[in-house]
């Protein structure tokens, strides 16, 4: 028992790898649970506000009945699925049909594995870190195919097939681009252009070691070599969206014409693992992206600290390296600050509901939630709570804010048709990966501005040639 | 820390890819054959793991598993699987079989009783966190870079492969 109470500590005391790099196995199993119950509470979270957001842009109201503003209808919801007959195709293949959202979960869930919450805060740090996750998350493709052609019906074939096509399309431009953005972590110059700094060292493909060298260099890769990391970012945001198989990209369930693609045949429990796939999968694409090029966990300029600040019991936080600046203890603020306002929002609607008996309720109900919210708010600007959740926070709420991109793109983009979609795939994204994949590694070797001329008179170049064998 | 590549994950890995690999040839539905080579690729990325090789086992994993069997399970669907489940599965070719088993069959002997000769005792001793930038280096290094000349020259006949591909699939050019 004390071998047990040691080993569970030995972790504790060492302050700088994830358990897994550890080679602790409890916490490792703590972190897996947390992950995944935070996984399934963002996946409830979302179901509800796409719902939400999506009536609101249609000025409509969105759910309202089960619950005050609709806050129990996901609840509902997974209890109707549950609940609801599991229907299998008489002429189905049976083994297929039950694996196909197996694989699509599992691949959807696994990726996690290296998602990197802070620098201490991933379930393990891999040295193949972003390939580990471009790999299992391409697996999930497997698990549409074989779900369309399982079902034996028409319509999911023609969504497995448009689904396939779809996201091995999107791969490559993604793929491109997320190369370019791995070249940056060897680049090892300050700022923007990278200036002061050996000209290429060795890189990283490990989550944690992205996010560190963004740190080290001073830049979110999406500003470095302005405009190039903006750019390959903007590929890898419209190639996210595809290989998720999201509006406008959403061919391969596009539901005028092929009334839910491949996953028509599918209903209950099993539907409910494709949705908790596709969210999962939403939210994995989103932390590459977030990882990749906008700096990860680290908060809005991280280089910036202000004068040195002291509050008694308060601030400067326990750990001696922690920054000690007045604008760190702002940022520091920022969870605990939007708890208590999105309490403060749940407190100002329970006030607006109708004074009738009725709704008592509702009201009631309302409010409890907003003091629940209110109570985290409280509990995170705990000095040791806000010194450890930080990095989490950050993070958290930049996915949240692709999340809520995806929400609009969805209520505002028209459906694309699929040769305008291959088209945009392999026509205008690939060349454009292509180039700024080139033009970042010239960026490296001989400067930024040498390599961008060069590239501009091979553009010219090479759209000259191109327009005289077209004559 | 513990090394995990234990004799345990070893026979559970080699298992099951040759339980999938036997699958592979028995099925006769060619989608169950794809699934089940799926399986076996995906142990063989678990036997790169055990010997401390991510990065091969990562790029496995995406080539083989996630790009050729998507574009596998795509053609298979595309053809007649009821005909080609009417169709005799095996040919009797009794004499070539039985010299190929007992070609592969001495190989494995002979590996198994003159093992220890050939392949040097102990575990991999390769630190994994060094794997990418070591895979890197045996490529790319002016020094030590020594497979680069028949890297490119593999990735040449790809590109054949692919060009040869075009030629045939396309009446004009």
């Amino acid at each position: 028992m004390g071998a047990l109470i040691d080993y569970i500590q030995s972790y504790l005391k060492t302050n700088d790898v994830t358990p897994g790099a550890a080679g602790n196995i409890f916490w490792a199993f703590v972190y897996i649970v947390l992950v995944f119950l935070g996984l399934s509470v963002a996946v409830i979270a979302m179901n509800w506000l796409e719902r939400k957001i999506l009536a609101h842009m249609q000025v409509r109201l969105g759910p309202m009945r089960v619950g005050p503003h609709g806050l129990l209808q996901p609840i509902a919801d997974a209890l109707k699925l549950l609940l609801k007959e599991d229907i299998m195709p008489a002429e189905a293949d049976g083994l297929v049909f039950w694996m196909a959202p197996l694989i699509v979960v599992l691949a959807a869930f696994t990726v996690f594995v290296v998602v990197p919450f802070g620098p201490t805060h991933a379930i393990t740090d891999m040295n193949i870190g972003i390939l580990f996750m471009l790999g299992v998350s391409s697996l999930s493709v497997l698990g549409i195919v074989t779900a369309g052609w399982a079902s034996n019906s028409h319509y999911p074939m023609m969504g497995a097939l448009r689904s396939s096509a779809q996201m091995i399309s999107y791969e490559v431009a993604m793929g491109l681009a997320v190369v370019s953005a791995i070249l940056m972590t060897s680049l090892h110059g300050l700022g923007l252009y990278g200036i002061g700094g050996g000209a290429a060292d060795t890189g990283t493909l490990s989550m944690i070691g992205i996010v560190q060298a963004q740190q080290e260099q001073g830049v979110w890769f999406v500003f470095k070599f302005f405009p190039l990391g903006l750019v390959a970012f903007f590929i890898f945001a419209v190639a996210m969206v595809a290989e998720t198989n999201r509006a406008p990209f959403d061919l391969p369930e596009a539901e005028s014409e092929l009334t839910a693609g491949f996953h028509t045949e599918y209903s209950g429990f099993r539907w409910s693992l494709f949705f908790l796939a596709e969210y999962s999968a939403m939210i994995a694409v989103s932390s590459i992206a977030v990882t990749l090029w906008l700096g990860g966990w680290l908060r809005p300029f991280p280089g910036f600290h202000g004068p040195s600040l002291t509050i008694p019991h308060i601030w400067p936080p326990a750990d001696p390296s922690a920054p000690t600046g007045a604008l760190d203890f702002v940022f520091a603020l920022f969870p605990g600050i939007t708890f208590l306002g999105l309490a403060a929002l749940c407190f100002y609607s329970a006030s607006r509901m109708p004074k009738h008996p009725l709704f008592k309720i509702q009201t009631v109900g309302l409010a409890g939630f907003g003091a629940a919210l209110a109570l985290i708010g409280l509990i995170l600007f705990v000095p040791p709570v806000r010194d450890r959740v930080g990095d989490i926070f950050w993070f958290c709420a930049k996915v949240a804010a692709f999340m809520y991109l995806y929400i609009w793109y969805r209520g505002t983009f028209p459906r694309y048709r699929f040769d305008q979609l291959m088209k945009v795939g392999w026509k205008i994204l690939l060349p454009t990966a292509l180039v700024v994949f080139m033009v970042t590694a010239g960026a490296g070797i001989v400067g930024f501005l040498i390599a961008t001329g060069c590239a501009l008179i091979l553009a010219l170049i090479l759209t000259g040639i191109w327009r005289l064998a077209r004559i | 820390m513990t090394p995990v590549a234990t004799p345990f994950f070893f026979y559970l890995l080699a298992g099951i890819m040759i339980i999938g690999g036997v699958l592979v040839i028995t099925r006769k539905n060619a989608v169950h054959s794809a699934l089940a080579l799926i399986s076996t690729l995906l142990a063989q990325a678990g036997l790169y793991l055990m010997l401390y090789a991510p990065f091969v086992a990562g790029v496995q994993i995406i080539l083989y598993a996630g790009g050729i069997m998507v574009l596998f399970l795509f053609v298979i669907m595309l053809i007649n699987l009821e005909r080609s489940i009417r169709e005799r599965q095996f040919n009797k070719q009794w004499l070539i079989g039985i010299v190929a088993a007992a070609a592969l069959g001495g190989l494995f002997i002979a590996v198994y009783t003159k093992g220890k000769t050939l392949f040097p005792a102990g575990r991999a001793t390769y630190a994994e966190s060094q794997n990418t930038q070591g895979v890197a280096s045996l490529l790319y290094d002016p020094h030590t870079g020594i497979y680069m000349f028949s890297f490119e020259i593999a990735s040449l006949l790809l590109l054949v492969a692919i060009i040869g591909a075009v030629v045939m699939a396309k009446k004009r050019i």
